[in-house]
């Protein structure tokens, strides 16, 4: 008797399709082996929604019966392998609802996998990854966020790279010849194929002690009873808020302390407050209110807050004033202007770092450029091709 | 989950949602025309049609309506002048129809809905519940809860069959439990077309067929002088569909080598002490915890509730009159009814009042809005039907499981 058991954590709408052909393939590759399985992505989450971090599952089972057995709890409890398909989801994931922040490998067992397609080394993707008190293997895919979607599928073989390495991390679940037979059966291209096998020899994984990672307590949120909640339906309006971080000027609203968002962002905004004109454009266009008004006049974003979208960048007239830099060069929420306030050459020090790190072309809501989608995929087959 | 092995030469499997295998059964039924009008979770057998239909494997009209009354309304009129159907809704957007819903029945109109069962709004929520398809419980429809994405396939197959049968004409919904159902991608046996067509004879509207060689008028205004016999030929069809669907069950077993009683799936019920009743995807983990508690040695079962309409009231009470006690799991609600209780509860209530034994009966309200109902929750409904089975006597007649008191 074994059931395994493995879900992919993915973004909304970008990646949709992608965990889906993952969990699928695993499926049909193990009926391959006469085992039965069931693919499915948890329905709570709303994954039709812009970089909403979201999950698909596959359980397989050696007979009808025991996949009964696992299935009797919609959600498995635990799973063999947790898939990354985006780094910046090591972080921690919000769910759609009230949940708190998940730890990216709340899910994966003693001695289970945590999967992730990345070009960070190990050590810095450990950085981000919660404590666990039970060790793991860090295993990593070279590839960076394939935004393989709802509207368009970006054929960069992440998918079939990841079944390689699977059968390499989970190698009692499904074999890799089984892998090959469903890419075959499925895609009907040889070179799908290839790319499974190349993952499969190249994925390297690392061992996690437990205690080792990220020390933060990830936020919770209890869900009250229905003798205490307020009747009718009714949402109480949070205060508005006052004096910038507690003091006399500036201005900071009441932020909601149970659901956060930044969960969702892929990229973040990083500021230069000595170039800012205070015109207030980011301030206004901010969809999530992000940023506070510092009592000076400029005007620091609150990273609890910021879920990523770009409109900042997109409004600030000042050239290079606010550029978004990818999520992946920062680890912690700490405040730029504090940052700033405390040692002006240290902060633009720092602030030209993130941007020849981190600012990228790619953008997680579009792209740049006609035919930038084009480029990525060659890109993109040339690293699954690198050795 | 099907458990059955026996491989057919003539089906294939594969892996696909139950959404999906209703609309591989749309393909194979050869329907004549399908509307739509989006609505979690029911749109996603709207993209699975499309898929099929763009791939040419289904051939029909598709409609896309501005909404879901011009949705049931256009699916009313094409039945009546001959065309096989397929339709469905969700939650509020089914409750929308509502009108089109009703004028069906009076028409004796055949039609196969799938309910992707959601939440009423408000508070807004895309989980499963009954409440949605069990609002025309009254009216002429026939309802049906799936279990699997299996039963899904093989439910439709048999719906159109039912309602399309001369003694009914009555159309027939489908429920299907969102997420669970629709969301949840299983391995499902695919029958070729050339089984199907031995099980499912083509719609023939005969002498009621709205066409000019055969001039008629349908929907009259007829008030009180006609209206009551009217409505007795409508009761008349519902009672005639009983024998009707068990027959359709036979001939699919015999053709298809599946698909179990018509109306009532039992599971270890026979020297059962104490039974639990609920309908569609429940199943699941009932079913296990009954083999966990039954490797303890006590004496549980379940029995689902296949055909909610017509409701299987003889069914019922020669098989719970057996037994010391006996809970109902109601996935709705039905506020300020007897007892505060679920609508399958009282339903079932109301059906054990002419049996002989009177067995204790409690009700459990669980799973709304697409909570799971976990293998705990239902060791808990097991244990409170059996304190009542050994006292004989019942404290609460309903009990809310798995709510944050």
């Amino acid at each position: 008797m074994s059931t395994h058991a493995v879900e992919v954590v993915y973004r909304g709408i970008f990646q949709k399709n992608l965990a889906r052909n993952i969990t699928r393939s695993i499926v049909l590759a193990s009926r391959l082996e006469g085992k039965i399985g069931t693919a499915f992505g948890r329905y709570g989450d709303s994954p039709e929604r812009n970089g909403i971090p979201a999950k698909y599952f596959a359980v397989v089972a050696d007979d009808a019966v025991e996949l009964e057995e696992t299935l009797a709890s919609y959600e498995p409890t635990e799973v063999d392998v947790t898939i990354v398909v985006d780094d910046t989801l090591c972080k921690g994931v919000e769910s759609w609802a009230w949940y708190g922040l998940q730890p990216i490998n709340e899910l994966t067992k003693p001695n289970g996998t945590v999967l992730v397609t990345s070009f960070q080394d190990p050590d810095q993707i450990k950085e981000d990854i919660h404590v666990k008190d039970q060790p793991y293997n860090l295993a990593i895919v070279k590839g960076s966020k394939s935004f393989s979607g709802l509207w368009v599928y970006k054929d960069d073989h992440t998918d079939v790279r990841i079944l390689g390495a699977l059968a390499k991390v989970c190698p009692d679940m499904v074999s890799l010849e089984s892998y090959n037979q469903a890419i075959q059966q499925q895609w009907k291209k040889e070179e799908k194929v290839t790319s499974a096998e190349r993952a499969h020899e190249r994925v390297k994984s690392t061992p996690v002690e437990p205690g080792e990672g990220n020390p933060e307590e990830p936020f919770k949120f209890d869900m009250p009873g229905w003798t205490q909640m307020e009747e009718a339906l009714v949402i109480r309006a949070i205060d508005q808020g006052g004096g910038f971080r507690g003091g006399e000027g500036g201005f900071e609203p009441v932020r909601s302390s149970v659901f956060k968002k930044y969960s969702t962002r892929t990229m973040r905004p990083v500021i230069n407050f000595e170039t800012c004109t205070k015109c207030t454009l980011c301030w206004l266009q901010c969809p999530d209110s992000c940023f506070d008004v510092t009592p000076d006049g400029l005007y620091d974003s609150d990273m609890d807050s910021c879920c990523g979208c770009g409109v900042c960048e997109d409004v600030c007239p000042v050239p290079d004033c606010i550029t978004m830099v990818n999520e992946e060069a920062f680890t912690d929420n700490a405040s730029q202007y504090e940052h700033w306030q405390k040692d002006r050459d240290n902060y633009m020090e720092w602030l030209g770092e993130k941007i020849t790190v981190g600012k990228g072309e790619e953008r997680s809501h579009g792209f740049h450029h006609v035919g930038q989608y084009a480029e990525e995929v060659s890109k993109l087959l040339e690293v699954g091709n690198d050795d | 989950m099907t458990t059955e092995t026996q491989a057919n030469p003539l089906e294939t499997e594969e892996l696909i949602s139950g959404s999906e295998a209703i609309a591989r059964a749309c393909s194979l039924a050869d329907v004549d025309v399908i509307t739509a009008y989006p609505i979690r979770p029911y749109d996603t057998v709207m993209q699975f049609v499309s898929r099929l239909i763009a791939d040419g494997e289904l051939k029909c009209e598709y409609i896309v309506a501005e909404s879901e009354h011009s949705q049931f309304e256009i699916v009313k009129h094409a039945s009546a002048v001959g065309a096989r159907v397929f339709t469905g809704s969700s939650g509020v957007g089914w409750f929308y129809a509502f009108e089109a819903l009703a004028v069906t029945c009076g028409l004796r109109l055949p039609m196969v809905a799938m309910v992707g069962n959601r939440a009423l709004d408000d508070p807004g929520a895309f989980g499963t519940e009954h409440n949605d398809a069990l609002a025309v419980r009254d009216l002429g429809w026939m309802l049906n809860w799936a279990a699997t994405a299996q039963d899904c396939i093989d439910t439709a197959l048999m719906a159109w069959r039912v309602a399309e049968d001369p003694r009914v004409y009555l159309p027939v919904a489908i429920s299907t439990d969102g997420a669970f159902l629709t969301h949840s991608q299983q391995i499902v046996k695919v029958p070729d077309k050339s089984l199907v067509d031995k099980f499912l004879p083509p719609y023939d509207r005969g002498k009621f067929q709205l066409h000019p060689d055969n001039p008629i008028t349908i929907a009259p205004q007829v008030n009180e002088d006609w209206l009551m016999e009217i409505r007795r030929q409508t009761d008349a069809a519902m009672r005639r569909a009983r024998d009707v669907i068990t027959e359709t069950h036979e001939d699919f077993k015999r053709i298809f080598g599946r698909g179990g009683d018509p109306f009532l799936e039992e599971y270890m019920t026979d020297d059962a002490d104490v039974v639990l009743v609920g309908m569609g995807t429940l199943t699941l983990p009932l079913k296990v915890t009954v083999r966990r508690l039954r490797e303890k040695g006590q004496k549980v079962g379940f029995i689902r509730v296949k055909w909610f309409r017509p409701f299987p009231a003889p069914e019922l009470i020669e098989s719970l009159s057996r037994f010391k006690a006996v809970g109902v799991i109601d996935r709705d609600y039905s506020l300020g009814s007897p007892f505060h209780g679920g609508v399958l509860l009282n339903e079932v209530k109301a059906a054990m009042y002419s049996a002989e034994n009177r067995v204790p009966i409690i009700g459990f309200v669980a799973g709304l809005g697409g909570r799971e109902v976990t293998v705990p929750a239902t060791r808990e409904m097991f244990e409170i039907t059996q304190k009542a089975a050994e006292s004989g006597t019942i404290d609460n007649q309903i009990h809310w499981i798995g709510v944050r008191e």
